[in-house]
């Protein structure tokens, strides 16, 4: 057994926070770059060509990315081997979202969503607890923006509309979503299990380094199958028109019923933004 | 080539712009989104005046991040506009004549804008740090206790935007798609 005490992951979690909002990751950086030189469309081109702009200037000057801020996504992993000591674990993750948002003057986004009151500090956070072997914590921060979150859909697709009904929906949901999520995106996908499930893995896939492939040969084929389609639906970089509509498709999967086949798309903006740090 | 242009805005420039031109916007715009668009429409429909006078003005739909010291603001890129739409017409009707967003607008606000010569401009979605360094001063005007969401009045200079819909018409999110589409999102 290990004991980890809480202001350790308090801090890892303020840390994380701070640097995902600023410094965007070197998988988006170069995908951006990439498809800037390919883009065609004289306006796609120079939204690129501002994006990568932006990612540099709020890495230099410790600035967000963007001002959405973000909802605190937290993914983590505790081995089952650790003992946290020094307090309520949940309060240390509270606590280090609450310091993030605070010390690097992040936007306070969150509220209650009938009163519509803010609670002023960007928490709670949104917090994905797994037991894993081990004696290790790894933490993996997402801010999530709502531009792309709110163009997120489930499908609840029944099993007759087999592979090919699944493609359909995750292209339709993109193309939907059009200039609203702020193209060019990251297109996470989480096939079977229940519905919550479904959108849990959609969302987890985000967290994979941006443009990698699913180490399952059918799913990695369908990830560039439907990146190729995605990109000709002409949406382009900001829905101005172009054929860099998203950077990468990311997909989940895990067994379902016999009655059903969840299809979850959660779009995720040009600011993929993940930290991950392991305790 | 970029248009300049000011604001509050001259009628008779804004008539001259087509979806599709670039344009650096300079002068004196005010932020406001959900929260305060709900606001402005409830003093409307009260018959209460409105905290700043609309007319020929530019209302950018943005929540800035809090400014580091020294800074005059956060990051401070649009959000999306179509949230806005069950209230920019109202406005559009009252003299409003720019709106900064990102995203597609609904019929009712694309008619709002061809009735009163208006115009909605597109600002780069996710650049906050880049668009924070057009914005030389900012003070809250009004709904203080909003946050983020208090309308702002911002002092810009050379804010990089696109003209996404005009008054005659145009609409770059229809027309810039169609362009490059080679596959029917259906």
């Amino acid at each position: 057994m290990r004991e980890i005490d809480v202001s350790q992951i308090e801090q890892a979690v303020r840390d994380l926070f701070l640097s995902a909002c600023c410094e965007i990751g070197e998988d988006v950086l170069s995908l951006l770059h990439e498809r800037m030189e390919q883009e065609e469309s004289p306006f796609g081109r120079d939204v690129l060509r501002q994006l990568i702009e932006n990612d540099e200037l709020a890495a230099q000057r410790k600035m967000p990315i963007c001002q959405d801020t973000g909802m605190a996504v937290i993914f983590m992993d505790v081995g089952q081997d650790v003992h946290f000591t020094g307090g309520d674990i949940n309060q240390a993750i509270e606590r280090g979202v609450r310091r993030a948002y605070k010390d690097g003057y992040f936007r306070a986004s969150v509220l209650t969503p009938l009163t519509r009151i803010n609670t002023g500090d960007n928490t709670p956070a949104i917090v994905h607890m797994r037991i894993v072997p081990g004696e290790q914590v790894t933490l993996t921060a997402a801010p999530k923006g709502f531009g792309s979150e709110n163009m997120s859909k489930l499908w609840m697709l029944t099993p007759s509309q087999g592979i090919e009904g699944v493609k359909d929906a995750v292209v339709e949901t993109v193309g939907l979503a059009g200039g609203n999520p702020c193209p060019p995106v990251v297109v996470g996908v989480g096939i079977g299990g229940t519905a919550e499930c479904a959108m849990l893995m959609a969302k987890h896939s985000l967290t994979r380094e941006c443009g990698t492939h699913s180490a399952d040969p059918m799913l990695a084929d369908m990830e560039k199958e439907l990146l190729e389609r995605i990109n000709k639906l002409g949406i382009g970089p900001q829905g101005l028109g172009g054929r860099t509509t998203a950077l990468a498709v990311h997909i989940e999967q895990m067994p379902t019923h016999i009655a059903g086949l969840p299809v979850a798309v959660n779009m995720q903006c040009h600011a993929a933004r993940h930290k991950t740090v392991t305790i | 080539m970029s248009k300049t242009v000011r604001a509050p805005l001259d009628p008779q420039q804004i008539a001259t712009l087509r979806a599709g031109d670039s344009v650096l916007l300079s002068g004196t715009i005010y932020t406001g989104r959900d929260a305060a668009h709900k606001r402005l429409c409830a003093l409307v429909e009260a018959g209460k005046p409105l905290p700043f006078d609309v007319k020929n003005q530019v209302i950018y739909y943005a929540g800035p991040c809090p400014a580091k010291p020294g800074d005059p603001i956060g990051s401070c890129g649009p959000t999306t506009s179509y949230r806005m739409d069950a209230y920019a017409s109202t406005l559009c009707d009252l003299g409003l004549i720019g709106m900064i967003g990102k995203g597609q607008r609904s019929a009712q606000v694309i008619d709002a804008i061809r009735r009163n010569g208006g115009v909605y401009f597109a600002a780069t979605g996710g650049a906050g740090a880049l668009i924070a360094g057009s914005v030389k001063s900012a003070r809250i005007i009004a709904f203080d206790d909003l946050g983020t969401e208090a309308i702002r009045e911002l002092e810009v200079e050379n804010l990089p935007l696109i003209v996404a819909i005009d008054a005659h018409g145009g609409n770059l999110y229809e027309e810039g798609p169609l362009r490059y589409r080679q596959e029917d999102n259906r």
